[in-house]
């Protein structure tokens, strides 16, 4: 099993930097958001280098995609991302579905943008809460928590599940949503905009907050660009670019909505951009629950998308294609798809490799944290130790997605 | 582009129907040798390159426009070979589509050059690509394993590696 390959060591403290200190952020520390390591080198109190650390929650997920059947994948996407799931089962099931060739009917196209923006609003409430916390502002979590409760109350209501939902499938949505769902919906984003107000003004205008966060953690839109980093982070330093406006996907096209920027590349700059795409986000799902088209949820293919239980215990032909399916798995024809979609995290993308069996031959996940990750050195570089909290808060990260 | 929904298979072919694409363009400007093969299909453009070559094809599309790198991963043909196929997958923000750029390596002892000097996004990708394929890549600055500890044998992610416990 060895390749021979030399393992080399960490790049730290060469030289005569004597006066230098390094010191271990985390694994286990409260504002690393799950088990992130970063190893600084500290001059007093000024950081001069700092490597990210990862692989703590290296669950191997691609691996385990390759001896799974291509249904039996979602539920795997899942996991690598608590906050955001929806986000990784569209993705999943947009890059099978092009593999397939599979049309989808427009209701499932608009519920899924639909659960996707409320779990872009779910992934934004925790991400306010927690990073406001970091910062010592420890009321908002529990504002933010509340709304994020009702969120996931839907969820749960739509799915069965309140976190790991599974209920994108792929030819459509595992079933048709219980009726109270839309009432539901309607009624959290009716008094959602007031809720953002009020973070807003805890935060705002709160004068520790503001100068925690302004002029902290720059990053120019060239280094951006060049470090990979995606989506409000990205935006936040001025670059205009979002997958849901410019390469749309699962019917994008058809809903109006700002996308916006930031120019002055700061924490502060993150903060504002996710706050109004939070606004944003209510207007999309306003559109999806006013115009929401009739008609079936799953795409008309009897051989990829189980048949409905009626059909199932009345139909010959049905019943032996809820078999095969469940037993064998359908096969994918050859040939690779690289899907991207905007996450609540930024550009995630999912490349999928098909060699024509049941099982995908390679399933992989460009997350978006992961790249983002490489930009910590560059925002945190010359300033204070204290103001790495508020960068890592600011960029967002969830460190199952990075080390899947 | 946009409506094109056929699928164009070999180099011939794609030449043909996409000379005027702004990648495929710029790398037969650049050095037509280089491009392998080409393929466009399920409306995603493949250009195989070179495998010796890809540093200078990856700075030729960014000069072409291609101005974002999304990742790079590898995927194992074993037993087949060829045994592995890397896949840049870069984005232009101005054309608004990406491209793949597609390398093919022997199993034996692969080793790419590393494009971290065009686009420092690259260099967790990279190292990825090196702890779990065990690729190398030449003037990376940092090349050690990401994922699994330092001390790991083997890479799980080539298909020769087991899936239920390890020896």
């Amino acid at each position: 099993m060895t390749s021979g390959i030399p393992i080399r060591k960490a790049p730290l403290a060469t030289g005569a930097r004597d006066q230098h200190m390094v010191l271990n952020m985390g694994p286990q520390h409260p504002s690393m958001h799950g088990v992130l390591r970063l190893v600084l080198e500290i001059d007093g109190e000024i950081v001069v280098r700092l490597y990210p650390e990862i692989g703590y929650l290296h669950t191997g997920i691609e691996k385990s995609c390759e001896t799974k059947l291509y249904q039996q994948v979602v539920p795997l996407t899942d996991r690598i991302d608590y906050l955001s799931p929806m986000a990784n089962n569209l993705c999943y099931c947009l890059a099978v579905e092009r593999l397939l060739g599979l049309e989808i009917p427009p209701k499932a196209q608009w519920m899924r943008v639909l659960l996707s923006e409320l779990t872009r609003l779910n992934s934004h409430l925790v991400w306010l809460g927690t990073h406001a916390m970091d910062i010592g502002a420890l009321t908002v979590f529990l504002y933010t928590f509340r709304e994020r409760e009702e969120i996931l109350r839907i969820l749960e209501g739509l799915s069965g599940q309140r976190m790991m939902t599974s209920y994108f499938r792929i030819g459509g949505l595992a079933m048709e949503p219980p009726l109270d769902f839309f009432d539901r919906v309607q009624g959290f984003i009716k008094s959602f905009p007031e809720k953002i107000d009020e973070y807003a003004n805890l935060l705002t205008g709160n004068p520790i907050f503001r100068n925690r966060l302004r002029g902290v953690g720059f990053l120019s839109a060239a280094d951006a660009i060049a470090l990979g980093v995606t989506g409000p982070n990205m935006r936040g330093s001025g670059v205009d670019f979002d997958l849901r406006r410019d390469m749309p996907y699962s019917s994008y096209e058809q809903f109006q909505f700002k996308v916006p920027i930031a120019t002055d590349g700061d924490c502060w700059a993150r903060y504002e951009v996710r706050l109004i795409e939070m606004r944003e986000s209510v207007g999309i799902i306003q559109q999806a629950l006013d115009g929401m088209p009739q008609g079936p949820i799953k795409a008309d293919a009897p051989k990829i998308v189980l048949p409905n239980r009626e059909k199932m215990k009345t139909q010959m032909e049905a019943l032996i294609h809820h078999f095969k399916i469940v037993t064998e798995g359908f096969a994918v024809p050859a040939g690779e798809v690289y899907q991207g979609i905007e996450s609540p995290r930024g550009q995630m993308g999912y490349y999928v490799v098909s060699d024509g069996a049941a099982n995908p031959w390679r399933v992989h996940m460009r997350n978006p944290t992961f790249a983002t990750l490489q930009a910590l050195e560059t925002m945190c570089k010359g300033r204070m130790l204290a103001d790495v909290v508020a960068v890592v808060g600011s960029i967002d990260i969830v460190l199952g997605e990075i080390d899947r | 582009m946009e409506g094109l929904r056929k699928t164009l298979t070999g180099k011939a072919e794609v030449l043909e129907s996409l000379a005027g694409h702004p990648a495929v363009k710029a790398i037969l400007a650049w050095n037509a040798e280089a491009l392998a093969d080409a393929k466009f299909d399920r409306g995603e453009l493949t250009l195989t390159i070179a495998a010796d070559l890809i540093r200078p094809a990856a700075a030729t599309v960014q000069a072409a426009g291609y101005n974002f790198f999304e990742d790079v991963t590898a995927v194992d043909w074993f037993p087949s070979t060829p045994r592995f196929q890397l896949s840049y997958h870069i984005l232009s923000h101005l054309y608004k589509e990406r491209i793949r750029l597609r390398v093919l390596l022997d199993g034996d002892a692969p080793s790419v050059e590393s494009i971290t000097s065009l686009w420092p996004a690259a260099n967790f990708y990279e190292r990825e690509v090196f702890d779990l394929f065990g690729i190398s890549f030449a003037g990376h600055p940092n090349l050690r394993r990401i994922m699994m500890p330092d001390d790991w044998q083997g890479h799980p992610l080539r298909k020769d590696y087991p899936v239920e416990g390890y020896h």
